[in-house]
């Protein structure tokens, strides 16, 4: 039977794809065609979403973006055989899009049934956990150290020395914990990871936890996820099931158990030691470090703490080597990023390359430029503490160090892409209001100093004493970034300081 | 303060036995709360902590700290409209004056028939298909102030 695919996707589904599966079943049903529809994840090109894809003896025919209207004419044109259509773009690997991508930890996204536990084994699943539980644990967090692999939450700290600390501490009660508050605007690999791929995630806290000594995990997942969390606990169930979960995985005698734990919507609980305060059912405060979440991490235990992205590569490098993993890449910036592109750009989604393609090729090359037709005037990169980048460094190079050495910083590899009626003082103003609404409170110059920047740039756009203003916003951002106790209050100023540097024209008191 | 239902009392204190042998269990019990009731009534405060074997102050730090949390009841439809910045660079202002105009409320708050809350959200990962929102947990892509009429035109019906 012919299997056609319409993405589950949340993203997917914002643009209709839950209609026009159904769309599609009905005609099917009404016109005694019969063809297995299979929800998968999305591909990640969210032009063309939602996409719908027709298995054929040639590969997958992709049509998009199919609307309900649409169903009804493509089966008139034969699109389960591959038939002629307005929106046939041909075999789905030779898009553009994803031609020149390099897929490691995207690799079954969009490809496979995310609840289907026997399709996620057959495309690959679960070969690093079987290499995995065939080495001593040292060597498995060799691996991961060997591979490169450093955290791609925002941090950027090598994974590998997170997992030898957890690794080296005394036996007893260890923790896995992956954050999945993926809360940065314009990032969504997580989320399309989870909802695509979840047991990926689920592989890669299992190998984790077999080589730290953990034998629970949890994921703490943002509460904004409903649809994630819908197939991660189905991934998870379909795991426990296949007794790849459980007091005897995979048939090893060795124990892990994992659960999902929701948050409430505090953006400050991305933060680690907030997370963990979080996941203990208290207030997001975040802790003072040392002690590191490696030695005294959740329930005052050693701790894995490690974002989505980084423990779903883990399985890659497990079955096809660290050094195959870090043959991707440039400098210190090892292996594949899944970048997102988001926001004003006409295409926008996934690409995952190896680090070290340029900015500008992303944006025009793969973004197609601005969604508006206007030039694009800057890109935000990282999130909300993140560095604004103005059009003359678009040819930087999207890796740690490139980005570090012109100020700015890659964090969850989120771009968002603003045009010229963009006002940066705005926001300027947005980052400081942002920051004052996720504060967690505990320290001084987070708490009260951005509430204070709120209200400097308030005077220096009703044109109080703008040249003062001007002096006192720079000095506040200095206070906040070396004052603070954690990146919220430390970074908030970056998205302000690059605006004051590249755009300071904005910064004035609009006409009367 | 306004004391519980004795439906609520008794659902409440049933999530409380549920869940308490659980690590860490106060998040899962707003959660449990909010999911049966709506949201988390004060009067819920004094018997979680006593379930719990916490202070009365530590459930409320918890309950206020979190945005998640609802203090009050919601209207029968709930609208989140994101507003960072992939939003932001799509209109979302706009849409959100937009939104506040059609619906006689600002943010954080219910329309007086009770219909419909409004609320900012600060992400919903759909930053693809900018601006985003969600309608009673669906979610909605590239939205215009036209789409914006017809689904709650649609809800209004339908209620």
């Amino acid at each position: 039977m012919t299997i056609v695919y319409v993405p589950r996707d949340a993203g997917a589904q914002s643009l209709g794809a839950d209609e026009v599966a159904q769309a599609i079943a009905v005609h099917a049903r009404s016109s005694n065609t019969p063809l297995t529809l299979v929800r998968n994840g999305s591909r990640g090109a969210y032009a063309l979403e939602p996409l719908v894809e027709v298995a054929t003896p040639q590969g997958r025919l992709a049509y998009g973006p199919v609307t309900v209207a649409e169903v009804p004419g493509l089966f008139a044109a034969g699109f389960l055989a591959g038939g002629a259509h307005p929106l046939a773009h041909g075999l789905t690997e030779e898009i553009a899009w994803f031609k020149g991508q390099q897929r490691l930890t995207f690799a079954r996204v969009g490809i496979v049934d995310p609840s289907s536990f026997a399709d996620y084994v057959k495309n690959g699943g679960y070969a690093g956990l079987t290499r995995a539980l065939a080495m001593e644990p040292a060597a498995v967090v060799a691996a991961v150290l060997a591979s490169g692999l450093r955290g791609r939450g925002g941090a950027a700290f090598p994974t590998g020395i997170k997992w030898k600390t957890v690794h080296e501490q005394p036996a007893g009660q260890k923790y896995v914990t992956c954050n999945a508050d993926e809360g940065d605007s314009g990032t969504f690999a997580d989320r399309m990871l989870m909802e695509g791929d979840p047991l990926s995630l689920i592989e890669g806290m299992t190998i984790a936890g077999i080589a730290v000594g953990a034998t629970q995990g949890y994921v703490y997942l943002r509460a904004e996820y409903p649809h994630a969390h819908r197939a991660l606990n189905t991934a998870i169930a379909a795991a426990y099931q296949a007794r790849y979960l459980g007091d005897d995985v995979a048939g090893s005698g060795r124990r892990f158990d994992l659960e999902v734990r929701l948050g409430a919507g505090a953006y400050i609980c991305g933060e680690e030691t907030s997370m963990l305060e979080s996941l203990e059912g208290k207030r997001g405060e975040v802790r003072v470090r040392p002690p590191l979440p490696a030695i005294k991490g959740l329930f005052g235990r050693p701790t894995i703490v490690n974002n989505v992205i980084t423990l779903a590569s883990v399985p890659w490098i497990l079955a096809q080597g660290a050094e195959a993993y870090a043959n991707y890449g440039t400098g210190k910036s090892r292996g594949t990023l899944p970048i997102q592109l988001a926001g004003n750009l006409k295409n926008c989604g996934l690409v995952e390359r190896a680090f070290g393609l340029s900015l500008r090729e992303l944006l025009y090359d793969y973004g197609g430029g601005s969604a508006t037709g206007r030039p694009i005037r800057t890109v935000q990169i990282g999130g909300p503490l993140g560095a604004y980048v103005p059009a003359a460094q678009f040819d930087v190079a999207v890796d740690y160090e490139s980005l570090s050495g012109i100020g700015a910083l890659l964090g969850h590899g989120g771009i968002v892409a603003f045009d010229d009626t963009v006002d940066m003082a705005r926001m300027a103003r947005y980052a400081m209001e942002f920051c004052a609404l996720e504060s967690c409170g505990k320290c001084t110059p987070c708490r009260i100093g951005s509430t204070r920047g709120v209200e400097v740039i308030d005077r220096i756009l009703a044109g109080v004493d703008g040249a003062r203003n001007l002096r006192l916003l720079e000095e506040l951002c200095e206070t906040m970034v070396q004052g603070s106790l954690c990146g919220l209050g430390g970074m908030a100023p970056f998205p302000v300081q690059s605006a004051l540097k590249h755009f300071r024209e904005d910064f004035r008191a609009a006409p009367k | 303060m306004k004391t519980l239902a004795a439906a609520e009392e008794t659902a409440v204190r049933r999530i409380v036995a549920e869940l308490k042998g659980r690590p860490g269990p106060l998040l899962e019990v707003l959660h449990a709360i909010q999911a049966d009731l709506g949201y988390v009534p004060e009067a819920a405060v004094a018997p979680v902590a006593e379930g719990l074997n916490l202070s009365r102050a530590e459930v409320h730090g918890v309950v206020s700290f979190y945005h998640h949390f609802r203090r009050e009841p919601a209207g029968t439809h709930t609208v989140s409209l994101c507003q960072a910045e992939a939003c932001q660079s799509m209109g979302a202002l706009a849409l959100a004056e937009h939104a506040q105009k059609r619906l006689g409320v600002r943010f954080h708050e219910t329309t007086r028939d009770g219909r419909f809350t409004l609320e900012p959200i600060y992400c919903l990962g759909n930053c693809a298909c900018s601006p985003a929102a969600m309608l009673d947990g669906k979610l909605y892509g590239r939205l215009t102030p036209a789409r914006f009429d017809e689904l709650i035109a649609a809800k209004a019906k339908s209620s």
